[in-house]
């Protein structure tokens, strides 16, 4: 970066042909605090170089002074558009150093819920991305839907993005009588939606002629740099964690995988928008076979009792005021679990020492990954090109940076 | 619920897994690069010897893993030695995943770079030389990540506090 920075200011004018464009930290077309440090000759990109950092607060450091049922709530602030993908990640992986088993009724909740998280954080993408690209209505039309699921998150948990819903061992609570009726009827007119930012995008010229061709990624080269979701599959690899490893049941779900051999930023737009389309299927799985029973595993020493329990029972009480002072102990181990976010293999490998408090807690972010491939979709490309490429890997920089 | 072969000796877990495409390449091709193996809670970990990571990256890459997932550290501290660096490697083929552990001292916290491998290590080692200050021998651009180019300390290093002054 710096010998970059520090590039000659007085140069001999025969070599005087590049120059050097600082793209953000604040430049909106980069989703937050991304600064990408350009080498330029002309209108045409020769470096691309990501400086990262900026909203950096050390989180895995935070996790390590606190109980593992209190990292929960720090799990929603990485990726803050997709927080339940994040909560349910940590907590599989905790649940499988405990080697707890979880209800089937939490694990259908768990799945509906990731959908609903998964169409929440498409539609910001599909919005944002429309935007970048000049398409400033669909902007409008993705955040009224995603509206409407922000105010079932919110009915479900009393917030509307740092849900912190899940725990480890279940979920919070039961969800209100209202929610699941609620639900029904939003994906019910979720299709009709998903057609209409179709009727304004699929078809328009200008959206086509700025995103087909520009930012391609070889299948090959995917793989090498560690790019996942998504871009993977534009790329033309079939994988999908939730087929291909299954976690919290997902086995049990039928839903195609989105795949295009396409390997440009308009094949991730297509394997998205088709993304969403099956996450209305699997959601509408999830309602019409949700399970009765309990919402959180039988391990007293673990989940925190009932609220009725806890005033009627001395066991109870006694649980409850254990877990809240002094956490409860994990076993020595390591693990790490994966699941499918809304951007491509989300990791938590959460390391025991068999005390209260994990010992080290690292997240595998996906799109910190994808970021490094930033250079081989932009490089020969003209600088618009770029801003379609960085919409294209859908980047949240609470992630990357944590 | 124990798992076969879990909490075992090395000798154990690699008798108990004999189909195991890693443990049946690396033990053919490289038989002294295995220093201990753990099975545990479905997840197979192979301590490599330092010196051994880049052969035993491309061995494994060979045998069918062809997708490096993560790299980051763990602090024992005060424990010798100190570091251990996690390598998380995913087989699309196969549906697998393994993890390599290599531990290295604090005195000469430097283990060879895989980004010849597999480019994707360079952004993880790059987090790991910025959080735990240990050396990747190799690495094309070994710069500070996260934090500030001009910062001095390793946060991740348990010997640094969580709040108030170092």
């Amino acid at each position: 970066m710096s010998e970059l920075l520090t590039a000659p200011t007085v140069v001999d004018s025969s070599e005087d042909r590049t120059m050097i464009l600082n793209m953000g930290p604040q430049h909106p077309s980069t989703h937050g605090v991304l600064r990408l440090v350009l080498e330029i000759d002309g209108e045409v990109v020769v470096r691309v170089a990501p400086d990262i950092g900026y909203l950096h607060t050390g989180i895995e450091k935070t996790c390590e002074a606190k109980f593992y049922q209190q990292v929960v709530p720090l799990t929603d602030r990485i990726d803050y558009c997709s927080p339940m993908h994040n909560n349910l990640c940590y907590c599989l992986a905790v649940e499988k150093l405990l080697r707890v088993e979880i209800p089937e009724r939490a694990q259908w909740l768990r799945v509906l819920l990731s959908e609903l998280t998964r169409l929440n954080s498409h539609l910001i993408w599909l919005g944002t991305h429309a935007m970048d690209i000049g398409a400033l209505t669909v902007f409008l039309y993705c955040f009224r839907e995603r509206e409407q699921i922000l105010r079932l998150f919110d009915d479900l948990s009393g917030q509307r993005m740092m849900t912190s819903y899940f725990r480890i061992g279940g979920l919070a609570l039961e969800p209100p009588l209202d929610f699941f009726p609620r639900v029904r009827a939003f994906l019910k007119t979720m299709p009709e939606k998903i057609d209409e930012y179709e009727n304004l995008l699929t078809g328009n010229r200008i959206f086509i002629n700025r995103i087909k061709g520009v930012g391609l990624l070889s299948a090959a080269d995917a793989i090498s740099l560690g790019v996942t979701g998504p871009p993977l599959r534009a790329s033309g690899v079939d994988w999908d964690l939730r087929r291909d490893m299954p976690y919290t049941g997902y086995e049990k779900f039928q839903f195609k995988v989105p795949v295009s051999n396409g390997c440009d930023v308009w094949s991730r737009y297509v394997i998205r928008v088709q993304e969403m389309r099956e996450s209305v299927k699997i959601a509408t799985q999830a309602l019409d076979g949700m399970p009765e029973g309990p919402i959180k595993a039988n391990a007293p020493k673990i989940v925190l009792p009932d609220r009725e329990a806890m005033k009627t029972q001395m066991e109870a009480l006694i649980h409850h005021f254990k877990i809240v002072t002094e956490g409860f102990a994990v076993p020595a181990g390591e693990v790490y679990q994966a699941i499918e976010s809304s951007r491509g293999e989300m990791g938590y490998y959460v390391v025991s020492d068999g005390t209260a408090k994990p010992y080290r807690v690292h997240m595998r972010n996906p799109t910190f990954a994808t970021l490094q491939a930033i250079e081989k979709m932009c490089v020969g490309r003209l600088i618009a090109d770029v801003v379609a490429a960085i919409g294209s890997i859908d980047i949240v920089l609470g992630e990357i940076d944590r | 619920m124990t798992d076969a072969g879990e909490n075992q000796s090395k000798d154990a877990v690699l008798a108990a897994h004999p189909d195991h495409r890693a443990i049946a390449a690396l033990t053919q091709q490289l038989p002294d690069a295995i220093q201990n193996a753990k099975y545990d809670r479905g997840e197979l970990t192979l301590t490599i010897a330092r010196e051994a990571i880049i052969s035993s990256c491309r061995t494994v890459q060979a045998a069918g893993y062809n997708f490096l997932v993560d790299v980051t550290g763990v602090d024992w501290y005060p424990n010798q030695p100190r570091f251990q660096i996690s390598y998380h490697i995913l087989s699309h083929t196969l549906k697998q995943r393994i993890r390599f552990a290599v531990f290295v001292d604090e005195g000469d916290p430097s283990v060879d770079s895989i980004t010849s491998v597999w480019p994707a290590a360079n952004f993880y080692e790059r987090e790991v030389f910025d959080l735990f200050g240990v050396r990747f021998g190799g690495h094309p651009k070994l710069r500070r990540l996260l934090m500030p180019e001009d910062y001095r300390g390793n946060p991740l290093r348990k010997d640094f506090p969580v709040e108030g002054y170092r």
